[in-house]
């Protein structure tokens, strides 16, 4: 139903919201050693995400483990850490924005529908 | 996201400020003991240092910080020959803690821009949040 309704933004608020969560995990671990930093190739994510809903199979967050990706670091360091405080930054700040804007996209949907119930 | 014991990115925040909080109180431990002397070489103070750990949760996928334990640094205290001074040994020598300020001094500034970047991400995260919640 909500995917009739939403289209594509009901999965790809989910998945921001999920990519919010990953990139929020590397910046808390921005200085332990070892961490590798990760993020999910998002494209690939949603349309995986748009296939199943088609085929009717309800994965949870396990779906998006499938489209992981682990950041290649511009310089290694020594204790094997990964995480670019920049980078991360941007990735954030960016998913932020991509978030809210599919927010509004749904926001827009649901008072197009909600006028046309009241009509007015 | 439907177990209710999942990780939340308050959860992670939280944990995340709190092993940052950890580092930054070592470090000013340090600090604090910086020209601290002792008679023995083994009494003399050590700098502490903070093992950071990723803890993964697997029901949400997200992976906190936690301060995994503390460790005495290995510097060696350094040896300065000072017979005046009332703790010094047989030889007139006393025993003052290997610890590097600046180094020290670098730590916590690490820390509280991580610190300040965590935060930063959580209003970020809980504004977006509200906006969700809000919307109708």
């Amino acid at each position: 139903m909500s995917e009739r309704l939403f289209g594509i933004h009901g999965a790809a608020l989910e998945l921001r919201s999920q990519r919010m969560g990953l990139i929020a995990s590397n910046i808390a671990n921005a200085a332990t050693p070892g961490y590798k930093a990760r993020d999910i190739d998002f494209t690939a994510a949603l349309e995986g995400r748009l296939d199943r809903s088609k085929s009717g199979d309800r994965a949870g967050a396990e779906g998006i483990e499938r489209h992981r990706i682990y950041r290649t670091p511009t310089m290694a360091t020594l204790d094997g850490n990964t995480v670019e405080l920049g980078r991360e930054q941007v990735a954030f700040a960016e998913n932020a924005l991509r978030y809210s804007a599919t927010l509004s996209f749904i926001e827009g949907k649901v008072s197009t529908i909600t006028r046309a119930l009241k009509g007015d | 996201m439907s177990d209710p014991r999942a990780m939340s990115l308050f959860d992670l925040s939280t944990r995340a400020m709190s092993a940052q909080m950890v580092r930054m109180n070592a470090a000013a431990s340090n600090l604090a003991n910086a020209g601290s002397v002792s008679s023995t070489q083994e009494g003399a103070y050590r700098p502490i240092r903070t093992v950071f750990a990723a803890t993964l949760d697997e029901a949400s996928g997200l992976a906190s910080v936690e301060s995994a334990g503390l460790v005495r640094s290995e510097t060696p205290p350094v040896r300065r020959y000072d017979p005046g001074h009332p703790l010094a040994d047989d030889t007139g020598h006393v025993f003052e803690a290997g610890i590097d300020e600046t180094a020290e001094m670098v730590e916590i500034t690490e820390s509280a821009r991580q610190y300040q970047n965590i935060v930063q991400a959580l209003q970020t995260a809980k504004q977006l949040m509200l906006d969700t919640i809000r919307s109708k």
